[in-house]
């Protein structure tokens, strides 16, 4: 096995990979970095990202709004001072993404435009066009070549942690394209990995989004935290599960059933007019559209398509100058997946799996409770998101906490000294073993058949609307398909180089465990709160029991243990959500 | 499903551990209207051969994982649909030019670790703002002079369509001098006097032979082959010393 000194390693290329990379080179250019992912790191899902990513910098607008915002919209389940944190570094790191070439989308004047997004009080969102995340991830990827200390390894997939000692000291990878397993000794390690989306089968997100690193700090004792909050982005493509912006809102699109009738009206967030109007009808926040869709297909009132229902989305009095200018990927992505031309018909779309708002616990500076393992982006769960994320925070998120994960990761690897690495072989070898075991087997089931079948569970069991016996059937289900997958899989591919099945098996093993770990989290929660919304004898929000994060630690082969902890509350105590409610048109930029 | 048909897939399979040259193997697979030839290929990995070898990611064209030749044309299989070549066969091999690594997949290590960097793809700048200071301005005809070419997402179809980069692995090619054309041309960037060495090389711009069938195959329509010939004139005026005088920004 090759082994590698080094004093940080990053673990995903993403958003927040590439900015904490930065962050540690920037923090002293002789730490020698590894950024290590299992696709080239402009692969990564951020690029996937569309509408946005929030900042304040309208004088109409201020860092208490977008406070209050971001609170509300997480029901109160958001730590508050890291929130306080959040809202006063957003703009600084938007603006260190222009001076590094990102080009934001601007005013005929030349200075950054901003949109409107979901449950926003003001325009907040920085833009470009509607391919946010792609210009914000080739602009870091492309500014992390500049600096000599961050070295690649590209499509390099991350094993596990070695923790010895009580701390971080390495990380075992395999090169994918030879199937070798390589040792990276380190003194501090930021898991970068992204969400989990891929536990569902109808989401948003791309094939890569399998929740590795989540699964491989839970394994290493870990908590994981608030995993039930799970976002149903209310508009995606039908069959595919592709993403349509909230940023087609932003500007001014809607949303309309069978009838042609705007139905976000009966649910909490009219009246329709005037239109559009912050924080009510479709600049709702996601959790309410995506409860609204299901119960407009329970009332018959959707349009039945091929690959499922779906209402519509209509951008057509936009007119065409404005879509092509501010959304040419929604109307490229529209003509090609679904055969429609939003300038002259209406979109179908129906909610999907979009966001994992919980994740590795760790705390305001993106520290988990193991020494040397810092967190940062989708797979963290840092406090902002709380039980339901505002659409453009985790653009920023990833940026914000990116650097500050690389800040604390430099500082820690700074005062620690080498680690032991003979201890550290022997943990990789037989990390290496229990990996190559995967390989030889001559029974078992395909990939496939236990990936769909989880599939299934979670959505039926634990999807938009959950109830106690859903909940319990998919926690059922989920032991039996554990033990199915540790009796193991057999797969077609038993080489070594390039072996994709080979590490979609090892993938299964992270979903399976974080599937179960969400499908408990949400079993336990006995209340209703932002995405997670029971329709059994717990519709209401119970802040004198529930006003806490979940704790989910690992017990082996078991389900794991739940626990609870207090959620931090500084200036805004718990109120009721309000949306919708009369109000002035507003003035678009 | 009512509409479901069945199509003959062709992949061209390469084991490096048992393969002295490759070959190809077809497969039937069930299609809908909508099944891209990237479904068809994860049907075959997930129920008819799992050490069938792809990448993909996002499967909506903008990760730029998938690209594969199909039917010889390169094309991202995200976005290329099985009904289009239906009742034909589809034959889908791994992008020309590159060295193959197993089945679908090639080497791209020399764009991303030798090329895209060479181009230097990134904001040179002469001094720096402190962030305190804001954003720079940049008004619509300074935006839209790079934009485009900022569009690319180094999928490399460009290059399996490039004769010229079949014939001369060291032709600096189509997207990465496209992305350095995105840089000089960016109001913000001072970098062309650094990117010019690669630029003027034999390799750099007058490697292009305007075959333009890079520009064709973009599917996001950054035209390469257009950044390119620019450039040629700036690199004309360079060789006679004149793009300083004329040309304060470099000639972008």
């Amino acid at each position: 096995m090759q082994s590698v000194q080094t004093d940080v390693v990053v673990v995903g290329g993403g958003g927040a990979g590439l900015r904490a990379a930065i962050a540690v080179a920037e923090s002293d250019p002789r730490l020698r970095i590894a950024l290590v992912s299992k696709v080239v790191p402009m692969r990564s899902h951020t690029v996937a990202a569309e509408g946005g990513s929030a900042g304040v910098i309208r004088t109409d607008d201020s860092l208490d709004n977008h406070f209050d915002d971001t609170v509300g919209g997480g029901d109160w389940l958001c730590d508050q001072d890291v929130v306080e944190y959040f809202v006063a570094h957003c703009t600084e790191e938007m603006t260190q993404l222009e001076h590094w070439g990102c080009p934001w989308s601007r005013k005929d004047d030349g200075h950054v435009n901003v949109r409107f997004f979901g449950g926003m009080k003001v325009q907040r969102t920085w833009f470009a066009a509607d391919k946010t995340g792609f210009h914000m991830l080739h602009t870091l990827f492309q500014t992390s070549l500049k600096y000599p200390s961050i070295k690649r390894y590209d499509e390099f997939f991350c094993a596990d942690l070695i923790v010895e000692d009580g701390r971080v000291q390495g990380v075992v990878a395999i090169d994918i394209a030879s199937g070798e397993f390589h040792l990276l000794e380190c003194k501090a390690a930021i898991i970068c990995t992204g969400g989990a989306g891929r536990v569902f089968g109808q989401n948003t997100n791309a094939g890569i989004v399998t929740g590795d690193g989540m699964g491989i700090a839970f394994r290493h004792g870990v908590p994981l935290r608030d995993m039930e909050f799970v976002q149903w982005h209310p508009t995606a493509l039908p069959g595919t599960g592709v993403l349509i912006t909230e940023g087609c809102r932003g500007e001014g699109g809607i949303l309309t059933n069978k009838d042609g009738y705007r139905y976000l009206q009966d649910y909490g967030l009219g009246p329709p007019d005037p239109w559009p109007r912050p924080k009510a009808m479709e600049l709702g926040p996601r959790d309410r559209l995506s409860q609204a869709f299901w119960h407009e297909e329970q009332k018959g009132r959707t349009v039945s398509t091929p690959l499922g229902h779906a209402v519509w989305l209509d951008l057509r009095q936009l007119g065409a100058a404005k879509i092509h200018e501010r959304l040419p990927m929604i109307t490229e992505v529209a003509k090609v997946f679904a055969g429609v031309d939003p300038v002259v018909a209406p979109i179908p779309v129906r909610p999907a799996v979009h966001y994992t708002m919980g994740g590795i616990l760790c705390n305001g500076q993106t520290a988990t409770p193991l020494k040397g393992l810092f967190t940062a982006g989708e797979c963290s769960s840092v406090g902002i998101h709380g039980a339901n994320r505002l659409g453009s925070n985790s653009l920023a998120e990833i940026v914000v906490f990116g650097k500050v994960a690389g800040e604390e990761a430099a500082r820690h690897a700074k005062v620690t000294g080498a680690g032991k690495s003979d201890a550290a072989r022997q943990q990789a070898e037989a990390v290496e073993k229990r990996l190559l075991g995967l390989l030889g087997k001559d029974k078992g089931e395909r990939v496939a058949t236990i990936r769909d079948e989880m599939h299934e569970a979670m959505e039926t069991g634990v999807g938009i609307f959950r109830k106690a016996d859903g909940m319990q059937a998919a926690c059922a289900k989920l032991v039996q398909l554990r033990d199915r997958y540790r009796r193991g899989l057999k797969l077609d591919d038993r080489n070594r180089a390039f072996n994709t099945e080979w590490l979609s098996a090892i993938e299964l093993g992270f979903t399976l465990e974080l599937a179960e770990v969400i499908a408990q989290s949400a079993l336990h929660r006995k209340e209703s709160r932002g995405a997670h919304t029971r329709l059994d004898e717990f519709k209401e929000r119970d802040d004198a029991n529930y006003l806490k994060h979940t704790l989910a630690h690992r017990t082996g082969d078991g389900p794991p243990r739940i626990e609870y902890t207090p959620v931090t509350i500084t200036k805004s105590p718990p109120k009721t959500r309000v949306y919708g409610g009369e109000g002035k048109k507003a003035v678009m930029t | 499903m009512a509409d479901t048909r069945t199509i003959e897939i062709e992949v061209l399979r390469y084991n490096p551990e048992k393969d002295t040259e490759p070959h190809f193997q077809t497969f039937k697979v069930p299609f809908t209207h909508d099944t891209s030839v990237l479904q068809g290929l994860q049907y075959i990995k997930d129920h008819l051969d799992g050490s069938l070898t792809f990448r993909w990611s996002c499967r909506m064209a903008i990760c730029g994982s998938c690209g594969k030749m199909v039917n010889g044309r390169p094309e991202l299989s995200c976005h290329t649909f099985l009904r289009d070549y239906y009742p034909g066969k589809v034959r889908i091999e791994p992008l020309n030019h590159f060295p193959i690594v197993r089945d679908l997949v090639i080497d791209q290590t020399d764009f991303f670790n030798n090329k895209l960097p060479s181009v230097k793809p990134y904001v040179v700048s002469k001094e720096s703002k402190p962030l305190s200071a804001g954003t720079f301005l940049q008004t619509p005809k300074q935006f839209h002079s790079y934009y485009q070419y900022s569009q690319c997402i180094n999928c490399l179809l460009c290059y399996a369509a490039c004769p010229q980069y079949g014939l001369k692995p060291g032709f600096t090619g189509p997207a990465a001098l496209a992305l350095m054309h995105r840089y000089n041309a960016d109001s913000r960037d001072r970098g062309w006097e650094e990117r010019a060495e690669i630029l003027n090389a034999e390799d750099g711009v007058w490697g292009c032979t305007l075959v333009g069938y890079c520009s064709e195959v973009c599917p996001k329509h950054v035209d390469p082959a257009h950044a390119i010939n620019q450039n040629k004139v700036n690199s004309t005026m360079d060789y006679f010393g004149v793009r300083k005088l004329l040309m304060p920004k470099g000639g972008a």
